[in-house]
């Protein structure tokens, strides 16, 4: 039988403009953060391995390399260090293949650190970079863009569900009344919809970025990291650590097909559905069971979309019930506790380790005050690659 | 001050503008932001609110901030042509602030713009303010434009496709150091003036006399822990 993995210690940056420092060292700060919160920092050469999950330091920072430069910041040699990429869900992909190490009996402990620096680029380059994880020949040659294709997903889900754009900017002041009281959220602002939506200036304060699409309907471009210390709990090492341990209760992945115009139906996300699925069978729970969850609201409309394929709604119907409140921190199954991609931000490679790091917050009942889930038990995360088409979840559970 | 007859050789000419009718804005945190021009005797908390980011090299504020500093001293004692102050105000207190100046009747030279509260496109909304007097009330043709920091090009270059006559150089050379010059012209600004430029007007009497007196911020997101 395969040991339990727990999480003993995370860390976070604020996220917003890091793009004066160095990627690495965003890095180094975050998993030393991850450390000193496990009591683990003096032992760190004794982390069995490292993943780091980044998505593009190449084209953004004109860097690679950047896990063996991260384990030097942090002297931390010889200890093994690896690059985690699958897009904006490098950051799971990488919390997956830490969970994969430990239980296979391959690690006792090992150190998960996302990030990335978007910001040293203009938003449109951002914009164009991210894109490339699009199929080169039929989309990103064509001009499509991640906003572009948000934009084309929101315009289909309204003709087809009735969701309106002031439904999105529900969504925004949801996220951004979690966000705004998120020591590392990137915009730790709130925002009223009688300004974002109803009001006269409305258009040009929230204005049109792909429409439908706005910009309080679209993450911002931030820089930031975040790191998890994953350790067997079952080893004798599991008594090192300062912290009790969050158990990952479920990690699994999916794909669909990389070409979105290849689905049958593009709203339906399959990867998700069954990225879904695998892990609440790893975890022997269903949707019900989950208390809170963070999901890969890069667009507000991804929100709304994830939370049908994970069962937590029928599809067409998940913005009837943020309309209700049902998804804000005091309704019954609160989303984006965070602020979400759009109010926490979204250091691409980073994303998935942050959602972790969020859901072990809300767990450990260390989340700001009024913003913590009342007495939590499971949290499901779920990041999202390219348009839908290499998607991890993860469930943690209270122990 | 006694206007003698060196300070009138010191003074330049100056010719009378159109006064920039204020506005308000809703933020998207639904506070109230009343644009309006900035008056003279207003100059202590103008220079109050600008000091004490001149020690923050991130972002460039402080070259930002001298500079800017410098331009409300040289409006306030008449060293500088036609130059005029736009401020943002929330319930009075400073959000952000812009400096200009009308060179003639086809041109416009813009300063600096400068943000005190982030997050709320303060500053992108003072920035379009700063266009609408140019070009909308004071009818010039097009205003030169430069960035100092690599999120002024962002905002202003990139987002307004900005037309860049750098090789035009030395014919076309802002005031600001000949660094590379961009312009708005009166066609891009037809094109981008709904979508970057808001405001309702007239502005309601109670909200005018909310930024009737300007109070300098006593927080400022750049310096962590500032105390006044």
């Amino acid at each position: 039988m395969a040991p339990r993995v727990g999480i003993v210690g995370i860390g976070h940056t604020r996220f917003g403009n890091s793009s004066e420092y160095d990627l690495a060292d965003v890095l180094a700060y975050a998993a030393t953060d991850a450390l000193q919160d496990a009591g683990f920092l003096e032992h760190r050469k004794e982390v069995d391995q490292v993943f780091v999950a980044n998505m593009a330091s190449g084209l953004f920072c004109h860097q690679s390399a950047v896990a063996s430069s991260m384990v030097s910041r942090l002297d931390m040699e010889p200890v093994p260090a690896e690059l985690v990429e699958n897009g904006p869900a490098s950051g799971a992909s990488a919390v997956k293949l830490g969970y994969m190490a430990v239980a296979s009996g391959l690690a006792d402990v090992v150190l998960v650190v996302g990030g990335e620096i978007m910001r040293k680029v203009s938003g449109w380059n951002a914009t164009d970079i991210v894109s490339t994880m699009l199929d080169t020949e039929t989309e990103y040659n064509m001009g499509l863009t991640l906003p572009g294709f948000g934009g084309m997903f929101t315009r289909l889900y309204m003709e087809k569900y009735g969701l309106t754009e002031r439904d999105l900017a529900l969504l925004a002041v949801k996220n951004h009344d979690n966000g705004a009281k998120n020591k590392y959220a990137h915009i730790q602002a709130p925002c009223k919809i009688e300004a974002i939506a109803d009001g006269p200036e409305a258009d040009v304060v929230n204005n049109y970025i792909a429409e439908p699409l706005r910009m309080y309907s679209t993450c911002p471009v931030s820089d930031g990291a975040a790191a998890l210390l994953l350790v067997n709990m079952d080893s004798p090492k599991a008594k090192l650590f300062a912290r009790k341990p969050v158990r990952i209760a479920g990690v699994a992945s999916a794909t669909d097909t990389h070409c979105v115009h290849n689905r049958a139906d593009p709203l339906q996300l399959n990867a998700v559905r069954i990225a879904g699925e695998k892990a609440y069978k790893m975890a022997g729970l269903t949707p019900k069971d989950i208390s809170f969850a963070e999901l890969h609201d890069a667009f507000s409309i991804l929100e709304l979309a994830i939370s049908e394929e994970v069962g937590f709604f029928e599809r067409g119907k998940s913005y009837l019930a943020v309309r209700k409140g049902e998804t804000a921190i005091d309704g019954r199954l609160p989303i984006n506790t965070s602020g979400g991609l759009k109010s926490k931000g979204h250091p691409v490679g980073g994303t998935g380790v942050s959602q972790v790091v969020e859901l072990v917050r809300q767990l450990r009942g260390e989340a700001e005050p009024g913003r913590q889930v009342k007495d939590p038990k499971y949290g499901l995360s779920v990041n999202f690659g390219g348009f839908g088409n290499n998607v991890v979840a993860v469930i943690c559970a209270k122990e | 001050m006694a206007i003698d007859d060196m300070e009138k050789k010191l003074r330049p000419p100056e010719i009378v503008l159109k006064p920039y009718p204020p506005k308000v804005i809703t933020l998207a945190s639904g506070e109230k932001m009343v644009v309006r021009e900035a008056k003279r005797e207003e100059v202590g908390a103008l220079l109050g609110t600008v000091y004490p980011l001149i020690g923050v090299p991130s972002d460039y504020y402080d070259i930002v901030a001298v500079r800017m500093y410098s331009e409300i001293l040289g409006w306030y004692r008449y060293r500088v042509a036609n130059e005029f102050v736009l401020v943002g105000a929330i319930n009075g207190v400073i959000a952000g602030i812009v400096t200009s100046r009308h060179v003639h009747a086809g041109l416009g030279m813009s300063l600096h713009t400068m943000t005190i509260k982030r997050g709320l496109r303060v500053g992108a909304q003072l920035f379009a303010a700063k266009m609408e007097h140019h070009i909308d009330i004071l009818g010039e043709d097009e205003v030169w434009i430069v960035a100092e920091s690599p999120n002024g090009f962002k905002r202003w270059m990139i987002e307004y496709q900005l037309e860049d006559r750098s090789s035009q150089f030395p014919e076309v050379r802002h005031e600001l150091g000949g660094v590379p010059t961009f312009v708005l012209t009166r066609k891009l600004w037809n094109a981008v003036r709904d979508i970057k430029c808001t405001g309702t007007r007239p502005v309601s009497d109670a909200d005018l006399k909310s930024a009737e007196k300007l109070i300098m911020p006593t927080e400022y997101p750049q310096l962590p822990g500032f105390k006044r």
